[in-house]
Protein backbone atom coordinates (compact mmCIF):
# COMPACT_ATOMS: atom_id res chain seq x y z
CA UNK A 1 0.00 0.00 0.00
CA UNK A 2 0.82 3.58 -0.79
CA UNK A 3 0.88 6.33 2.06
CA UNK A 4 -1.75 7.69 -0.10
CA UNK A 5 -3.72 4.47 -0.80
CA UNK A 6 -3.91 4.32 3.25
CA UNK A 7 -7.36 5.64 4.14
CA UNK A 8 -7.73 6.76 8.18
CA UNK A 9 -11.14 7.46 9.60
CA UNK A 10 -12.01 10.35 12.22
CA UNK A 11 -15.46 9.89 13.74
CA UNK A 12 -17.41 12.71 14.55
CA UNK A 13 -19.67 12.75 17.36
CA UNK A 14 -21.77 15.57 18.35
CA UNK A 15 -19.83 17.70 20.48
CA UNK A 16 -16.75 16.53 19.04
CA UNK A 17 -14.52 19.42 18.78
CA UNK A 18 -10.84 18.66 17.20
CA UNK A 19 -12.06 16.37 14.14
CA UNK A 20 -10.92 19.01 11.80
CA UNK A 21 -7.82 18.96 12.78
CA UNK A 22 -7.47 15.16 13.32
CA UNK A 23 -8.60 14.72 9.34
CA UNK A 24 -5.69 17.45 8.63
CA UNK A 25 -3.12 15.65 10.48
CA UNK A 26 -3.78 12.28 8.59
CA UNK A 27 -3.58 14.54 5.24
CA UNK A 28 -0.22 16.63 6.65
CA UNK A 29 1.37 12.65 7.21
CA UNK A 30 0.57 11.94 3.80
CA UNK A 31 -2.36 9.15 4.36
CA UNK A 32 -6.15 9.68 2.84
CA UNK A 33 -8.75 10.88 5.27
CA UNK A 34 -11.91 9.91 5.80
CA UNK A 35 -14.96 11.30 7.82
CA UNK A 36 -16.79 9.18 10.08
CA UNK A 37 -20.50 9.40 11.17
CA UNK A 38 -21.52 8.36 14.70
CA UNK A 39 -24.78 7.20 13.11
CA UNK A 40 -23.00 5.14 10.67
CA UNK A 41 -22.50 1.38 11.96
CA UNK A 42 -19.93 1.73 9.09
CA UNK A 43 -16.42 2.16 9.12
CA UNK A 44 -16.78 2.46 5.03
CA UNK A 45 -13.21 0.08 4.78
CA UNK A 46 -10.98 2.27 6.18
CA UNK A 47 -7.23 1.04 7.64
CA UNK A 48 -7.28 3.20 11.12
CA UNK A 49 -9.44 5.18 13.32
CA UNK A 50 -8.78 7.92 15.19
CA UNK A 51 -11.90 8.89 17.93
CA UNK A 52 -10.85 12.79 17.98
CA UNK A 53 -11.12 15.49 20.97
CA UNK A 54 -13.74 17.34 22.34
CA UNK A 55 -17.39 16.90 24.45
CA UNK A 56 -19.08 14.02 22.90
CA UNK A 57 -23.02 14.29 23.73
CA UNK A 58 -21.65 16.82 26.09
CA UNK A 59 -19.74 15.02 28.60
CA UNK A 60 -23.14 13.79 29.71
CA UNK A 61 -23.35 11.50 32.67
CA UNK A 62 -19.50 10.69 31.77
CA UNK A 63 -17.28 11.87 29.63
CA UNK A 64 -17.27 8.95 26.85
CA UNK A 65 -20.14 7.02 28.37
CA UNK A 66 -22.72 8.00 25.55
CA UNK A 67 -20.33 7.68 22.76
CA UNK A 68 -19.55 4.31 23.58
CA UNK A 69 -23.04 3.23 22.65
CA UNK A 70 -22.76 5.00 19.21
CA UNK A 71 -23.19 2.99 16.57
CA UNK A 72 -20.35 3.63 14.55
CA UNK A 73 -18.29 2.62 18.11
CA UNK A 74 -19.73 -0.77 18.00
CA UNK A 75 -18.11 -1.33 14.68
CA UNK A 76 -14.64 0.03 16.19
CA UNK A 77 -14.84 -2.42 19.01
CA UNK A 78 -15.30 -5.15 16.45
CA UNK A 79 -12.47 -3.38 13.95
CA UNK A 80 -10.10 -3.38 17.11
CA UNK A 81 -10.66 -6.91 18.24
CA UNK A 82 -9.29 -7.43 14.64
CA UNK A 83 -6.40 -5.62 15.36
CA UNK A 84 -6.93 -2.51 13.67
CA UNK A 85 -5.53 0.84 14.69
CA UNK A 86 -7.09 2.82 16.77
CA UNK A 87 -6.21 5.99 18.30
CA UNK A 88 -8.50 8.17 20.82
CA UNK A 89 -7.38 11.44 21.86
CA UNK A 90 -8.64 13.46 24.85
CA UNK A 91 -12.35 12.83 24.81
CA UNK A 92 -11.37 10.08 22.02
CA UNK A 93 -9.48 8.96 24.99
CA UNK A 94 -11.78 8.72 27.30
CA UNK A 95 -14.69 7.16 24.99
CA UNK A 96 -12.11 4.26 24.21
CA UNK A 97 -11.76 3.81 28.04
CA UNK A 98 -15.17 3.95 28.81
CA UNK A 99 -15.76 1.46 25.74
CA UNK A 100 -13.42 -1.10 27.40
CA UNK A 101 -10.75 -1.36 24.81
CA UNK A 102 -8.34 0.70 27.30
CA UNK A 103 -8.53 -0.23 31.07
CA UNK A 104 -8.82 2.64 33.31
CA UNK A 105 -10.77 5.90 33.50
CA UNK A 106 -10.51 9.86 32.93
CA UNK A 107 -11.57 11.28 35.73
CA UNK A 108 -11.78 15.47 37.18
CA UNK A 109 -8.07 16.70 37.22
CA UNK A 110 -6.93 16.81 40.65
CA UNK A 111 -6.84 20.95 40.76
CA UNK A 112 -10.22 21.24 39.35
CA UNK A 113 -8.84 23.31 36.82
CA UNK A 114 -9.54 22.74 33.09
CA UNK A 115 -5.87 23.08 31.88
CA UNK A 116 -5.18 24.07 28.52
CA UNK A 117 -1.38 24.82 27.96
CA UNK A 118 1.69 22.95 26.01
CA UNK A 119 2.78 19.87 28.33
CA UNK A 120 6.42 18.09 27.80
CA UNK A 121 5.84 14.40 27.73
CA UNK A 122 8.37 11.76 27.75
CA UNK A 123 8.18 8.83 25.13
CA UNK A 124 7.91 5.35 27.60
CA UNK A 125 7.39 2.79 24.63
CA UNK A 126 8.50 3.07 21.11
CA UNK A 127 6.71 -0.31 20.07
CA UNK A 128 3.05 0.21 19.65
CA UNK A 129 1.59 1.01 16.38
CA UNK A 130 1.24 4.64 17.04
CA UNK A 131 4.49 5.67 18.53
CA UNK A 132 7.97 3.79 16.48
CA UNK A 133 8.86 7.05 15.13
CA UNK A 134 9.95 8.41 18.19
CA UNK A 135 13.02 7.66 20.16
CA UNK A 136 11.89 5.98 23.68
CA UNK A 137 12.98 8.45 26.18
CA UNK A 138 12.64 11.67 23.55
CA UNK A 139 10.17 14.64 25.11
CA UNK A 140 7.90 15.99 23.10
CA UNK A 141 6.04 19.47 23.47
CA UNK A 142 2.05 18.94 22.92
CA UNK A 143 -0.72 21.08 23.82
CA UNK A 144 -3.33 19.51 26.31
CA UNK A 145 -6.57 21.03 27.16
CA UNK A 146 -8.74 18.86 29.14
CA UNK A 147 -10.87 19.36 32.73
CA UNK A 148 -11.16 15.38 33.15
CA UNK A 149 -8.06 13.86 32.46
CA UNK A 150 -6.40 12.53 35.79
CA UNK A 151 -5.81 8.93 34.88
CA UNK A 152 -7.48 6.02 37.24
CA UNK A 153 -7.27 2.86 37.24
CA UNK A 154 -6.47 0.12 40.27
CA UNK A 155 -2.85 -0.51 41.41
CA UNK A 156 -2.82 -4.15 39.63
CA UNK A 157 -3.86 -2.73 36.27
CA UNK A 158 -0.97 0.12 36.88
CA UNK A 159 1.37 -2.16 37.88
CA UNK A 160 0.63 -4.24 34.81
CA UNK A 161 0.65 -1.42 32.10
CA UNK A 162 4.28 -0.35 33.55
CA UNK A 163 5.53 -4.11 33.56
CA UNK A 164 4.28 -4.42 30.25
CA UNK A 165 5.91 -1.73 29.00
CA UNK A 166 1.55 -0.19 27.70
CA UNK A 167 2.43 3.08 29.17
CA UNK A 168 3.09 5.38 25.89
CA UNK A 169 3.75 8.90 27.53
CA UNK A 170 4.28 10.39 30.41
CA UNK A 171 3.91 13.97 32.22
CA UNK A 172 7.52 15.75 32.84
CA UNK A 173 8.32 19.16 34.15
CA UNK A 174 4.83 19.05 36.20
CA UNK A 175 1.49 16.50 36.52
CA UNK A 176 -1.25 18.77 35.15
CA UNK A 177 -4.45 16.75 36.38
CA UNK A 178 -2.86 14.17 39.33
CA UNK A 179 -2.70 11.75 36.72
CA UNK A 180 -1.87 8.03 38.47
CA UNK A 181 2.28 7.31 38.08
CA UNK A 182 2.21 10.59 35.59
CA UNK A 183 0.44 9.19 32.66
CA UNK A 184 -0.55 10.59 29.95
CA UNK A 185 -1.16 7.60 27.61
CA UNK A 186 -1.48 3.86 27.17
CA UNK A 187 -1.80 1.37 24.62
CA UNK A 188 -3.75 -1.97 24.80
CA UNK A 189 -1.86 -5.81 25.09
CA UNK A 190 -1.18 -6.23 21.11
CA UNK A 191 0.21 -2.14 20.95
CA UNK A 192 -2.69 -1.12 18.18
CA UNK A 193 -5.53 0.65 20.49
CA UNK A 194 -3.89 3.80 21.74
CA UNK A 195 -5.06 6.47 23.72
CA UNK A 196 -3.67 9.86 25.57
CA UNK A 197 -4.67 13.07 26.85
CA UNK A 198 -2.31 15.37 24.75
CA UNK A 199 -3.51 16.28 21.44
CA UNK A 200 -1.00 15.45 18.83
CA UNK A 201 -3.19 16.72 15.76
CA UNK A 202 -2.83 20.23 17.38
CA UNK A 203 1.13 19.65 17.14
CA UNK A 204 1.54 18.76 13.45
CA UNK A 205 2.92 21.99 11.71
CA UNK A 206 5.13 24.88 13.66
CA UNK A 207 2.97 27.66 11.70
CA UNK A 208 -0.47 26.27 14.33
CA UNK A 209 1.07 24.66 16.81
CA UNK A 210 3.85 24.75 19.22
CA UNK A 211 5.98 22.01 17.68
CA UNK A 212 5.32 19.30 14.99
CA UNK A 213 6.35 16.57 17.86
CA UNK A 214 2.76 14.94 16.71
CA UNK A 215 3.09 14.02 13.40
CA UNK A 216 5.27 11.03 14.50
CA UNK A 217 2.19 9.41 15.80
CA UNK A 218 0.53 9.60 12.55
CA UNK A 219 3.85 8.91 10.81
CA UNK A 220 3.84 5.79 13.27
CA UNK A 221 0.79 4.26 12.08
CA UNK A 222 1.34 5.30 8.35
CA UNK A 223 4.59 3.41 8.41
CA UNK A 224 2.52 0.11 9.58
CA UNK A 225 0.14 0.36 7.21
CA UNK A 226 2.09 0.90 3.91
CA UNK A 227 4.51 -2.17 5.32
CA UNK A 228 0.97 -4.30 5.84
CA UNK B 1 -45.05 1.68 37.38
CA UNK B 2 -42.71 2.41 40.01
CA UNK B 3 -39.93 4.60 41.26
CA UNK B 4 -36.66 3.78 41.26
CA UNK B 5 -33.66 5.87 42.67
CA UNK B 6 -30.38 5.08 41.65
CA UNK B 7 -27.63 6.31 43.61
CA UNK B 8 -24.17 6.20 42.42
CA UNK B 9 -20.89 7.72 44.70
CA UNK B 10 -17.26 7.96 43.83
CA UNK B 11 -15.13 4.96 45.42
CA UNK B 12 -14.22 5.64 49.01
CA UNK B 13 -10.54 5.35 47.71
CA UNK B 14 -11.21 7.02 44.64
CA UNK B 15 -9.94 11.03 44.67
CA UNK B 16 -12.71 13.26 44.60
CA UNK B 17 -11.63 16.77 44.05
CA UNK B 18 -15.23 18.22 43.91
CA UNK B 19 -16.27 17.11 47.28
CA UNK B 20 -12.89 18.39 48.49
CA UNK B 21 -14.15 21.49 47.34
CA UNK B 22 -17.74 21.67 48.89
CA UNK B 23 -15.64 20.42 51.75
CA UNK B 24 -13.35 23.28 52.01
CA UNK B 25 -15.79 25.52 51.34
CA UNK B 26 -18.02 25.12 53.98
CA UNK B 27 -16.13 26.45 56.90
CA UNK B 28 -15.50 29.84 54.72
CA UNK B 29 -19.18 30.00 55.08
CA UNK B 30 -19.31 29.40 58.85
CA UNK B 31 -20.25 25.99 58.77
CA UNK B 32 -17.75 23.81 61.26
CA UNK B 33 -17.84 20.31 62.48
CA UNK B 34 -18.14 19.11 58.79
CA UNK B 35 -14.72 16.59 57.97
CA UNK B 36 -15.42 15.50 54.60
CA UNK B 37 -17.64 15.98 51.31
CA UNK B 38 -18.17 13.23 49.19
CA UNK B 39 -19.90 14.17 45.66
CA UNK B 40 -21.81 11.82 43.78
CA UNK B 41 -24.96 11.44 41.82
CA UNK B 42 -28.83 10.55 42.11
CA UNK B 43 -31.05 8.77 39.36
CA UNK B 44 -34.58 8.52 39.89
CA UNK B 45 -36.22 6.06 36.67
CA UNK B 46 -39.85 5.45 36.43
CA UNK B 47 -40.14 1.76 35.57
CA UNK B 48 -42.68 -0.85 34.52
CA UNK B 49 -43.18 -3.46 37.26
CA UNK B 50 -41.99 -6.05 34.75
CA UNK B 51 -38.48 -4.56 35.28
CA UNK B 52 -36.89 -6.95 37.08
CA UNK B 53 -33.88 -6.26 39.98
CA UNK B 54 -31.37 -8.10 37.80
CA UNK B 55 -32.27 -5.44 34.92
CA UNK B 56 -31.60 -2.45 36.76
CA UNK B 57 -28.89 -3.72 38.31
CA UNK B 58 -27.08 -3.95 34.61
CA UNK B 59 -28.36 -0.50 34.01
CA UNK B 60 -26.65 0.74 36.83
CA UNK B 61 -23.44 -1.37 36.36
CA UNK B 62 -22.83 -0.77 32.48
CA UNK B 63 -24.14 2.41 32.58
CA UNK B 64 -25.52 4.57 34.71
CA UNK B 65 -21.83 3.62 36.71
CA UNK B 66 -18.72 3.45 35.67
CA UNK B 67 -17.06 0.64 38.04
CA UNK B 68 -13.74 1.31 38.24
CA UNK B 69 -14.40 4.46 40.24
CA UNK B 70 -17.35 4.42 41.23
CA UNK B 71 -20.13 2.14 43.83
CA UNK B 72 -24.07 1.96 42.81
CA UNK B 73 -27.05 1.19 44.57
CA UNK B 74 -30.12 0.50 43.40
CA UNK B 75 -34.04 0.85 45.71
CA UNK B 76 -37.15 0.76 44.72
CA UNK B 77 -39.15 3.62 46.90
CA UNK B 78 -42.83 3.12 45.04
CA UNK B 79 -44.95 5.52 43.33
Amino acid sequence: MSAAGARIGVITFPGSLDDGDARRAVRRAGASDVALWHGDADLHGVDAVIVPGGFSYGDYLRCGAIAKFAPVMTEVVRAAGQGMPVLGVCNGFQVLCEAGLLPGVLTRNSGLHYVCRDQWLRVDNNTSTWTTRYEPGAELLIPIKHGEGRYVAEDPVLDRLEGDGRVLFRYVDGNPNGSRRDIAGITDERGRVAGLMPHPEHAVDPLTGPTDDGLGMFLSALDTLVAA
Amino acid sequence: MARVVVDVMPKQEILDPQGQAVANALPRQGFEGISEVRQGKRFELEVDDDVDDDTLARIAENFLANPVIEDWAVRRVGS
